[in-house]
């Protein structure tokens, strides 16, 4: 049994913010009480003392790459995860564009074999649309969900054509399981390394416009609406598709959308040839970056998602358009957050949401602190005053444009199944 | 010496005082190119290297005559002979470069913003030589050496730019030079190539337009340059050459339009009947070969001021803040 005493619980699912005591038995919740009151049950029990931090339900990273099997020198299983425990997360959804493929059941089973023996948080695969991802015939959708994925994308990449789209979603609505699709139209995308705009222009990079994404976000409401089947947008980044998602949700389609903290955090202005701050899609206008937080604060925004993509630094000490997209996040992400709660943006319940009950109703799943749930609790302090340190990070890979900033707020640890995973 | 130059990157972050300074210092070494004999001593024992990774013929051989003339030996790295098709990195190619011990390093690459990736990770000097469609700061310096020697100065002119102005390393060097002395800069080519964001690249308040048609754009002109046809690019987006010439090829008759002691530059290589009638490249107004002869004094004077007067130890202690 585990004790966690005296916390401000915040529970988005139930409302609650109040000082409570969490009692953990096995990988359950035992209960949850105000402070004391569980002291007769809690006989025996390890205590862990939370005064002055949030105890929140365990928070979901509904995007991130962990790059086995196939791309071990930028991350495993193993190192992945252990950055994203001492990020917060208490489970993960790896994208399938490892090599091979995520595309079959047995991919997904060699992950989720690997992530019991070495994960100290859950991983929750996400299967390949297409076999290969390469856009032409569906992949073993039904048996990877048998296995364990959670959704099915071909993240990388947009999902190719609008009648493959409809054929996945078609087959994905029967199997109850989301489509994530990662939205962007390759003909304007056109080989470019950042967005376009100013700095584009100013830098002689090759840029493309929001249009980009925005036109593969029209095209996956209209193809959602034919079908009913449960759409999620992958890493928006534009104003304009955070407008069709609206209009999506106003209509009552069953359409839901993640943003990464790099875009609600920076802007195309940041981009300055430094590799560390290339990634697709690329940092957005500031416009969109505002637009972005109002839609965090408002509600059209379902999570926060960190798109966690470790590239070693061999494959990123390179010529800006030569590097590989992709920027790490786990352990910048609350920090991140975080600023948002400081600057008054949104508030500390909303930004639990994002990170929990939000990203569990895109899977279809609940996350809450309630009597025999998951003992998944992410602990945090929102004062906390610590620099991140690249270098010191759990991910293999160091690739990250927060490196050396001071964060005011972080992850103090991480329960899943009941057992710390991590603790700072 | 009042001004140092840690590396030569850009000609954005350059005052207006040091581009003087620069084109200033380029005055004696112009008159060297007059004298029958060139060879001067002044960099014997430093070594450039020449670090070419995307062809080049004039500017190559312009920096190598440059460094020459000054008595300085050179490493040649060409792309065609580079270990990069071998398929080694470019930060492996430059820091092999760099244990030979060259003074400085010259480089062009297609990639923006490759120079300032080495420059970050190496101790050497870093001079621009043309990156990708960024800048090429020696191209503008010249060509600013040119204008004042014809004008007398470079204050407040009226310059054109004609051709494709989104994906021209020379025009960007241009528009950030001529704009930090007051010039009234237009800007004229295909739509598709001349983006609102160009108006952009200049501090506010500065004088920028962007004009469709060559006969609005030439009116009233001090200065036209007109930059070269990248028939690579001209198939994206696809645009026909001969659609170009009609729209805007520098024509006699157009030039007309310009006034009429405009100067008429060109950075090469030069594709006659293409952005230019070979009657306006061969005409009195062009400047042409002035600018070839000038890039030389302005590329030796660079060289010596980065790696000629003994700073190097003045330049160890300061590159952190580089």
């Amino acid at each position: 049994m585990l004790l966690i005493r005296g916390g401000r619980v915040l529970d988005p699912a139930s409302g609650t913010d109040a000082t409570r005591d969490v009692l953990l038995d096995g990988d359950r919740i035992a209960g949850i009480a105000p402070h004391g009151q569980l002291a007769s049950r809690a006989q025996g029990a390890e205590i862990f003392d939370a005064k002055d931090l949030i105890v929140a339900p365990g928070f979901i990273d509904l995007h991130c790459h962990l790059r086995e099997p196939g791309g071990e020198s930028s991350e495993t299983i193993e190192t992945g995860t252990r950055a994203a425990a001492r990020g917060g997360f208490t489970a993960v959804c790896p994208m399938p564009n490892t090599r091979p493929v995520n595309d079959n059941a047995s991919v997904t089973r060699s992950i989720l074999e690997r992530a019991a023996a070495v994960s100290p948080v859950r991983v929750w695969p996400i299967g390949a649309a297409s076999i290969g991802s390469k856009g032409e015939a569906l992949s073993e959708i039904a048996a990877m969900k048998q296995a364990g994925i959670v959704a099915v994308s071909d993240d990388g990449r947009p999902i190719a054509t609008a009648k493959l789209l409809r054929q996945v979603m078609e087959y994905c609505r029967a199997l109850d399981l989301p489509v994530i699709d990662h939205c962007e139209d390759s003909s304007l995308f056109a080989g470019a390394v950042m967005r376009e705009g100013r700095q584009s222009v100013r830098l002689g990079l090759r840029g493309m416009p929001a249009a980009t994404e925005s036109l593969a976000v029209a095209r996956d409401v209209q193809v959602g609406e034919l079908t009913s089947c449960r759409l999620h947008i992958a890493h928006l980044s534009a104003r304009a598709s955070l407008e069709l998602v609206r209009s999506a949700k106003a209509k009552g389609l069953p359409v839901t959308c993640e943003v990464t903290p790099h875009h609600f955090t920076l802007t195309d202005e940041d981009v300055q040839y430094d590799t560390r701050f290339k990634m697709n899609p690329p940092l957005a206008s500031r416009e969109d970056r505002d637009a972005l937080v109002a839609g965090l604060a408002d509600g059209s925004v379902d999570a926060i998602a960190t798109d966690h993509a470790p590239h070693e630094a061999a494959l990123k000490d390179v010529e800006f358009d030569r590097a590989p997209f992709g920027v790490t996040g786990f352990e910048t992400a609350i920090g991140l957050a975080l600023e948002l709660v400081h600057a008054g943006k949104i508030s500390l319940m909303r930004m639990v949401e994002l990170f929990t009950s939000g990203p569990a109703r895109v899977l279809g799943m609940q996350r809450r602190i309630a009597e025999s749930d998951p003992a998944d609790l992410t602990i945090f302090s929102a004062e906390h005053k610590w620099t991140f340190r690249a270098a010191e990070s759990a991910s293999k890979s160091k690739n990250s444009p927060f490196d050396d900033r001071e964060f005011r707020g972080a992850p103090m640890a991480t329960i899943v199944a009941g057992r710390i995973a991590y603790r700072r | 010496m009042p001004y140092r130059f840690g590396h030569m990157l850009a000609i954005e972050p350059l005052s207006a005082k040091e581009i003087l300074f620069l084109l200033d210092q380029a005055k004696p070494f112009q008159e060297i190119q007059r004298h029958p004999l060139k060879k001067l001593a002044t960099l014997r024992g430093k070594t450039v290297a020449l670090a070419f990774f995307e062809p080049s013929t004039r500017t190559r051989v312009s920096f190598a005559t440059a460094a020459s003339r000054l008595g300085a030996d050179q490493m040649n790295l060409q792309a065609e002979s580079s270990s990069l098709k071998k398929g080694e990195s470019l930060l492996d190619t430059v820091r092999t470069l760099e244990a030979m011990k060259p003074d400085c390093i010259v480089m062009r690459h297609s990639s923006s913003g490759a120079p300032d990736f080495v420059a970050r990770n190496l101790l050497l000097p870093v001079i621009n030589a043309g990156d990708g469609t960024h800048e090429h700061p020696t191209q503008a310096l010249l060509d600013a050496l040119t204008i004042r020697d014809r004008r007398g100065t470079l204050e407040g002119l009226n310059v054109t730019i004609l051709g494709d102005i989104l994906h021209s390393r020379v025009a960007r060097s241009n528009i950030h030079l001529l704009s930090k002395f007051g010039c009234r800069i237009t800007l004229c080519g295909p739509a598709m190539w001349l983006p609102r964001e160009l108006e952009c690249l200049v501090p506010a308040g500065a004088s920028i337009r962007r004009v469709v048609r060559i006969e609005d754009a030439l009116e009233g002109a001090d200065v036209v340059l007109t930059l070269r046809v990248q028939q690579e690019r001209l198939h994206e987006p696809v645009l026909s050459i001969d659609e170009y010439i009609l729209q805007f090829q520098l024509t006699p008759q157009r030039l007309r339009i310009a006034k009429p002691d405009a100067l008429v530059l060109h950075p090469g290589p030069m594709i006659r009947g293409l952005e230019i009638d070979p009657a306006v490249a061969d005409g009195p107004q062009s400047c042409v070969l002035d600018q070839v002869t000038n890039g030389l004094a302005v590329r030796m004077a660079l060289l010596f001021l980065m790696i000629g007067a003994d700073t190097s130890s003045e330049r160890d202690s300061s590159h952190a803040a580089d």
